[in-house]
């Protein structure tokens, strides 16, 4: 594997081909903040938490770190001014409609100010890692999102749940940043046939429910 | 609000499994094609039925959240029954100047149905759409991508009779 020549804040490393700027910059003890990453699932750059600035050719550049390959010669900077504004106003944007969990905490440490947008609270910031946990490491279908834009959610297929959430280990919960899926799951796989109010981002949907699926996100 | 099962949509509940499978293997199982071949079930039952999704979830081995994320996020795909014959109204910029609203009322009246409704008995379906891109024809019908341009009450009826 070829060995690349990279420069992050400052310090001359080494990489390797076909990691992302996020690993290289990890195993070099930096550290960038990230709600969507996981090691088991594949680089999703939901978030964008990771941003840095790159150096490329005389010009800067913001690019997700998560989802960058490594390049030769690439300079990088992960805490400049500029990032640092990036990721606070993103915080602020999360703080809207999640306070909690990993965000509120990631919030404290950049100084992010939770009262800057009127909050919509849905506790759910689309980060996928439930979704992706689901489909990508077990191979089941208990979880997926629907919709587009500001209908976009992550729901909950009960019928398929039935058969596949009993006999998983429900790690999904776990890797939650927003503290929200554990509440819901907790009421919700032991009764397969509670209906939950919309407003809650892992909805409810049985079989019927699905064939009206397109009418009920409108 | 019609709610036909999905046999009496297309005859012989037998062959529209083989029908998937066929389109299935056309694309040589591959899940990257996995939004053409949702096109060409949609083509075949104007719509996609819930045993379509199930039957291409054991196709393409893709989780059946999976389908349903594509299938809601594509305007194109439609998840409840659809008319045999579509019919959209443009109410682009130009079209609504031109009383596009006035076209969409003669066509409630006529057909007795909102636009996003589809007619009890599955010959058609209402749609308004954006922009069609032929604003000097407006105000704009298309009856399966024929242009009409504001058509009246009477060329309409005789263009929905000829509509089986």
């Amino acid at each position: 594997m070829k060995t690349l020549h990279m420069i992050i804040d400052g310090k001359e490393i080494q990489a390797e081909e076909g990691a992302t700027l996020l690993q290289v910059a990890r195993k070099e003890g930096i550290s960038i903040p990230t709600l969507c990453e996981h090691h088991e699932l594949s680089p999703y750059g939901a978030c964008r938490l990771c941003s840095v600035e790159i150096v490329k050719g005389g010009r800067t550049k913001v690019v997700a770190s998560c989802v960058y390959p490594a390049e030769e010669g690439l300079v990088v900077n992960t805490a400049t001014p500029r990032i640092q504004k990036i990721r606070v106003i993103i915080l602020e944007l999360l703080l809207a409609s999640s306070p909690k969990g990993e965000v509120e905490k990631l919030a404290a440490e950049y100084g992010a100010d939770s009262g800057k947008f009127a909050k919509e609270l849905t506790f759910c910031i689309l980060c996928g890692l439930c979704v992706r946990y689901c489909q990508e490491v077990k191979g089941e279908g208990a979880l997926g999102f629907i919709g587009r834009g500001v209908e976009r959610q992550v729901v909950y297929y009960p019928h398929l749940a039935k058969e596949s959430c009993l006999k998983c280990d429900q790690k999904c919960v776990s890797l939650c940043p927003t503290c929200i899926l554990p509440n819901i799951f907790g009421l919700a796989i032991p009764a397969f046939d509670k209906t939950y109010p919309t407003v809650y981002p892992v909805r409810l949907l049985d079989e019927n429910n699905l064939f009206n699926l397109s009418n009920t996100i409108k | 609000m019609a709610t036909a099962n999905f046999a009496s949509v297309k005859n012989g509940g037998m062959d529209t499994f083989g029908k998937i499978t066929e389109i299935c293997l056309k694309y040589g199982g591959e899940e990257s094609y996995l939004i053409q071949i949702l096109l060409e079930i949609q083509n075949e039952f104007n719509w996609l039925p819930k045993e379509a999704m199930l039957r291409l979830q054991d196709e393409l081995h893709v989780p059946l959240p999976r389908l349903y994320e594509i299938a809601t996020f594509y305007k194109v795909f439609s998840l409840i029954p659809r008319g045999r014959n579509l019919i959209k109204v443009c109410t682009g910029t130009a079209c609504h100047v031109r009383k596009a609203p006035v076209l969409i009322n003669r066509v409630i009246q006529l057909l007795r149905i909102k636009p996003g409704e589809t007619t009890d008995d599955l010959r058609f379906s209402l749609e308004t759409v954006g922009c069609l891109g032929c604003c000097a024809l407006g105000p704009v019908l298309l009856i399966n991508s024929e242009y009409h341009s504001n058509p009246t009450t009477s060329q309409l009826e005789k263009l929905f009779s000829e509509c089986l």
